[in-house]
């Protein structure tokens, strides 16, 4: 039992803990504590892959109290994955931040953290109300870093925000709850293993907490038609916020994912059948949203907002489809979005920058200060999103359209070549508004910072780093599709324990 | 004390949806707040209910599950978090935007015939 996998959820608790004792006057303290522990954590992610990848599934026991009766931190490959996803944008983000954007608002980098800390323990945790914990450590920080820089719009956007989550947070104790009076247990292999055998009235009732927990994680991962709060927030957030919620999506689509490999794994008692048909169709319909609510647009941020939704569609449809090449596809696809997007919506912040007023309202304005630069990796970003060849967005829904089979496949591919097509027309319209249509002289005010652009250019400079490795990437991802399909690994690696 | 204690959930419920759909912040503060009540009697009953049992095991014949205790307390103590950060919030939102109401503008009141 390694306690370094309980380090990603302790060490950003207790630095955020340590940095809102530092007066915001101290931001030079504050800036370098952060930095520092954001490079730890992505320190100790790395090891953690290389752990998840040499031994199997890894069970970190709370207080030596084991499963089912203590709360439980498990490592497996999916797990370190994503620790590893968010580590590495975390950092980005956290050194964009120090450009200023820190400085509008207060406690920033100890909300950062604990942001941080929330995401990583629902990486880790395996225990279903611990799941539920990790979501409100997430979410109250969240609520508070989409305040940040306060203003009209911010305030409108926080308001349906957070009323919404506070539903959600209602009906997944509702979930919660129903399981744990039916099967006497909240580990969710311990569940997956009642799942499998419920009879009779049993079967119905834990479909019917399957649901409603489904319906929770919808909410956060922001699919048809739970998806109204999310074009608002990422739009007014602030953009080191912006990006670092890119990786909240995935904290609900990774809930689904987890539900439907391990809780409803199995093909026997109440999870036979369950859900996937449902959600193949919500992905679809999602992916064709976004792709229009991106055309429609009329600002960059709220463009790159029902981006998100277009990610969050084409995840859905391979999780949805659950076969092991569906999968990995789906696992290299999150990798590209959640970097790509994070990266574009840092860029969207540069370019708004430079264009005075109009900021990121697609109208003529001002000429950019430095228009080369941006363009360039405003062209790459775009080509990556819009699943072009030779960046990663084309190689993550290749695999994916390939990974389709029999009466999906038809649905799947008319879906993404169309969504992609209209994304790429938006994109292309944003591009020439923003960069060739332009009167007037250059905007006074305007600045560039290249500590900010350096921020942007790694993340989405990560769509070219995944193509020219994605061959070990792709290796990785299947290891870790193959490993969530057998989930009776993971029920014998917990027994064991 | 079963039918009871569902005609209570169910009755709080019932309040609490109707709150908060009345799209103001204060009621829609105080809708979740009902909610909230609800789900934690809800997930204190899932324990099954019973009276006068000690919630540890051992020193008597039979005994309550101590578990649905520990949840409902943490569910109380974010739920208190979270009201406290909606009040505030609606607060600002009032000073602000100069409205009460959860869309941040009047504008779809006054359009409808």
């Amino acid at each position: 039992m390694s306690h370094l996998i309980v380090v990603p959820f302790i060490l950003p608790l207790m630095i955020g803990a340590l940095l809102s004792w530092v007066k915001d006057e101290r931001i030079s303290l504050q800036r370098n504590i952060s930095l520092a522990a954001s490079l730890a954590l992505l320190v100790v992610a790395l090891l953690l892959l290389s752990m998840a990848e040499q031994g199997g599934i890894q069970v970190y026991s709370m207080g030596n109290w084991h499963a089912p009766f203590g709360i439980v931190l498990v490592l497996d490959r999916l797990s370190a994955l994503l620790l590893a996803t968010t580590a590495m944008l975390a950092l980005w983000v956290n050194f964009y931040a120090l450009a200023g954007d820190d400085q509008r608002g207060r406690n920033f980098h100890a909300l950062f953290q604990f942001q941080l800390a929330g995401i990583n323990g629902a990486f880790l945790t395996g225990d279903l109300f611990n799941l539920f914990v990790c979501f409100e450590i997430l979410l109250i920080a969240s609520y508070a870093l989409l305040l940040h820089g306060l203003g009209a719009e911010r305030l409108r956007s926080a308001v349906h925000y957070v009323i919404l989550n506070l539903v959600g947070s209602s009906l997944f104790l509702l979930g919660a709850g129903l399981f744990y009076g039916v099967a006497g247990t909240l580990n969710m292999a311990d569940l997956a293993r009642f799942v499998a055998q419920a009879q009779g009235d049993e079967r119905y009732l834990l479909q019917a907490a399957g649901w409603v927990l489904l319906l929770v994680f919808g909410l956060k991962a922001a699919f048809l038609p739970l998806h109204f709060w999310l074009p608002r927030a990422y739009a007014s957030a602030t953009a080191p916020v912006a990006a670092l919620f890119a990786i909240m999506t995935k904290v609900g689509l990774y809930a689904i994912l987890r539900m439907t490999t391990l809780v409803f794994g199995g093909q026997t008692g109440a999870a036979a059948g369950f859900g996937l048909d449902v959600l193949f169709v919500i992905a679809l319909l999602t992916m064709m949203l976004g792709a229009l609510g991106a055309f429609a647009a009329g600002t960059l941020h709220s463009m790159l907002a029902y981006l998100v939704l277009v990610s969050v569609g084409t995840l859905l449809a391979g999780i949805s489809m659950g076969s092991e090449a569906a999968l990995t596809a789906s696992l290299y696809y999150l990798l590209h979005s959640t970097w790509g997007i994070a990266g574009l919506f840092l860029l969207a912040d540069l370019i708004a920058k430079q264009r005075g007023k109009l900021k990121g309202i697609f109208r003529t304005g001002a000429p950019l200060l430095t228009p080369a630069r941006m363009g360039a990796l405003f062209f790459v970003g775009a080509v990556s999103t819009a699943g072009l060849p030779p960046f990663s967005g084309f190689v993550g829904k290749l695999s994916l359209l390939q990974a389709a089979q029999g009466m999906q496949q038809g649905f799947l591919w008319v879906t993404v070549l169309l969504a992609s097509l209209v994304v790429l027309l938006a994109l292309s319209r944003a591009g020439s508004v923003l960069f060739w249509q332009h009167t007037g002289a250059i905007d006074e005010h305007a600045r560039f910072s290249t500590p900010a652009f350096v921020s942007a250019v790694a993340l989405i400079g990560s769509g070219v780093l995944l193509v020219i490795f994605a061959e070990p990437v792709l290796a990785f991802c299947q290891a870790s599709a193959q490993q969530l399909l057998q989930s009776e690994l993971y029920l014998q690696q917990l027994a064991g324990e | 004390m079963e039918l009871w204690i569902a005609c209570a959930i169910g009755g709080l419920v019932f309040c609490g949806v109707y709150l908060i759909l009345r799209a103001r912040t204060f009621p829609v503060a105080l809708g979740l707040t009902l909610l909230s009540y609800a789900i934690n009697i809800f997930l204190f009953s899932m324990g099954r209910l019973k009276t006068g049992q000690p919630a540890v095991i051992g020193t008597s014949a039979s005994y309550t599950d101590p578990v649905p205790q520990a949840l409902v307390l943490t569910a109380i103590v974010i739920g208190f978090a979270m009201t406290a950060f909606l009040l505030i919030l609606s607060l600002r939102a009032y000073v602000i935007l100069g409205t009460d109401h959860v869309d941040g503008s009047e504008k779809n009141k006054q359009e409808a015939p």
